[in-house]
């Protein structure tokens, strides 16, 4: 055992005999024999702590320096684990991939088919109130794109259908004095914005369906805004109403320091791959 | 016989009750299902941010005391025996672990050394994504990184300490009460200068 000797070089030449160690687990001594007389007090001794608690402040700090391939690394580690696992544990660690559900209200009611209402205002010649059914009734558009959320994690190739928020605006008639279009939700809290020219993107969507299926509460349904090249903030859940503005608003998390304009990659100071 | 004195029972309590906060306040902004039952996101992150700030607020308190400070050296300074008794846990020799113990054993220093640096990294990095107005939004995301990952790492070694500390009641009755059996002390700490 290389810690013996050095145990027995440190308390030098007087104490090169040991009686308690090394056998000691099979001699059944009981330990208060086994105490060392030539111990050192215990106040005495190498500074250790301080070191242990310097050292993991200076990998705290390593890991904030080296975080960005760190991460990406991790991301496409997890992100392939996370298709394979059927426990869904891998969604539980920090960006094991998968949604993470974000909702700044304190409750959200639940609007079924026959309750929900989309609502189309502002600056347009036609107002209009939207049910459910002729949401579905109108032509539908499936996108495919990675799914990129502000604080880091990412969902690849999430199909995405709806109908394209242009097609909206068009039925609506929108004002010449519109410059931009405010989005509101039926938790009551949240709200967003995207100038005219991005609403009317062809990849802007009022969803009604995620990864193939109808959209559940948890994810923002039964209808939710779906802003394929932007973070995911943009996307508003629980999406119920669309107003026409001559400027754009901030929304929620816009007020509390997010870009209005948040292009995947281009904005919020972050790097990422483009999602469109 | 004396273990604990009342002024590190109460840092032990306080940082024990907000810490508590933190991580509670912590899983309910990250665990998807307890996000989804409490929503009211802006006021977690309130209490979360909060909770994790005081965080250091016992210890500092503690400073005034002249035992938690003579336990504090006890727990930086490491001598031959601990040594001995990391190589006994790697050797899977619990009996010849219990020999080497002083007040504290080499594990509880440990324990004490990395919670320490690991909260004041939290600290560090749940600063940097609080205070965006102050610092790169860059490091936002790199701190981002280190702070989730961080969690989880504490959250198992905080599980791994009450684990140790439920199976072991005489330990909790000494931070409870101040005081343990001489018989506990002289088996589980014999090393310890009384």
């Amino acid at each position: 055992m290389t810690t013996e000797h050095g145990d027995a070089a440190e308390r030098g030449p007087a104490h090169g005999r040991d009686p308690a160690e090394g056998h000691a687990p099979a001699d059944g001594r009981s330990p208060a024999d086994s105490r060392d007389p030539a111990a050192q007090p215990e106040a005495d001794g190498t500074p250790v702590g301080r070191r242990l608690v310097l050292g993991t402040l200076a990998l705290g700090a390593l890991g904030v320096a080296a975080a960005p391939p760190l991460q990406r690394g991790l991301e496409r580690f997890l992100g392939a684990a996370s298709d394979k696992d059927p426990t869904g544990l891998t969604q539980l660690l920090p960006n094991g991939g998968g949604f993470r559900y974000y909702s700044v209200a304190a409750s959200v009611p639940r609007k079924s088919a026959t309750s929900y209402r989309l609502t189309v205002t502002g600056l347009v010649d036609r107002p209009a109130t939207y049910t459910l059914a002729q949401l579905r009734a109108r032509p539908q558009t499936r996108l495919v794109r990675d799914v990129q959320c502000v604080t880091g994690w990412r969902v690849p190739d999430t199909p995405f259908e709806g109908v394209r928020l242009s097609r909206i605006l068009d039925a609506a008639g929108v004002r010449p004095t519109a410059r931009a279009v405010r989005f509101t939700c039926f938790d009551g809290t949240y709200s967003e914005s995207l100038t005219l020219e991005q609403a009317r993107r062809s990849d802007v969507l009022v969803a009604l369906r995620m990864q193939d299926k109808d959209l559940n509460h948890a994810h923002g349904g039964p209808v939710r805004l779906y802003v394929a090249p932007m973070y995911f903030y943009k996307s508003a859940k629980w999406l119920s109403g669309i107003e026409l503005t001559d400027k754009v608003e901030p929304g929620y998390w816009e007020r509390r320091g997010y870009d209005v304009d948040a292009w995947v990659g281009r904005s919020n100071g972050r790097s990422d791959d483009p999602t469109a | 016989m004396r273990r604990f004195s009342r002024g590190e029972r109460w840092v032990h309590r306080g940082t024990a009750w907000l810490m508590i906060v933190c991580v509670v306040s912590a899983a309910c902004l990250y665990v998807p299902q307890l996000a989804e039952l409490v929503g009211r996101r802006a006021l977690v992150v309130d209490v979360h941010k909060w909770s994790g700030l005081l965080l250091p607020l016992p210890f500092l308190l503690g400073l005034a005391s002249r035992a938690f400070r003579a336990d504090l050296r006890l727990l930086n300074r490491y001598g031959a025996h601990d040594r001995r008794w990391l190589s006994a846990v790697r050797r899977r020799d619990p009996r010849a672990k219990t020999r080497w113990a002083g007040k504290f054993n080499a594990g509880q220093k440990v324990f004490a050394a990395w919670v320490g640096g690991a909260v004041l990294v939290m600290l560090g990095t749940g600063l940097v994504m609080w205070r965006t107005d102050l610092f790169p939004l860059l490091w936002r995301t790199s701190s981002t990184f280190v702070h989730d990952w961080l969690a989880l790492a504490l959250g198992l070694v905080l599980l791994g300490h009450i684990g140790l500390a439920l199976r072991d009641p005489e330990a909790r009755r000494g931070m409870r009460t101040g005081s343990v059996d001489p018989g506990w002390a002289e088996r589980e700490h014999p090393l310890w200068r009384r």
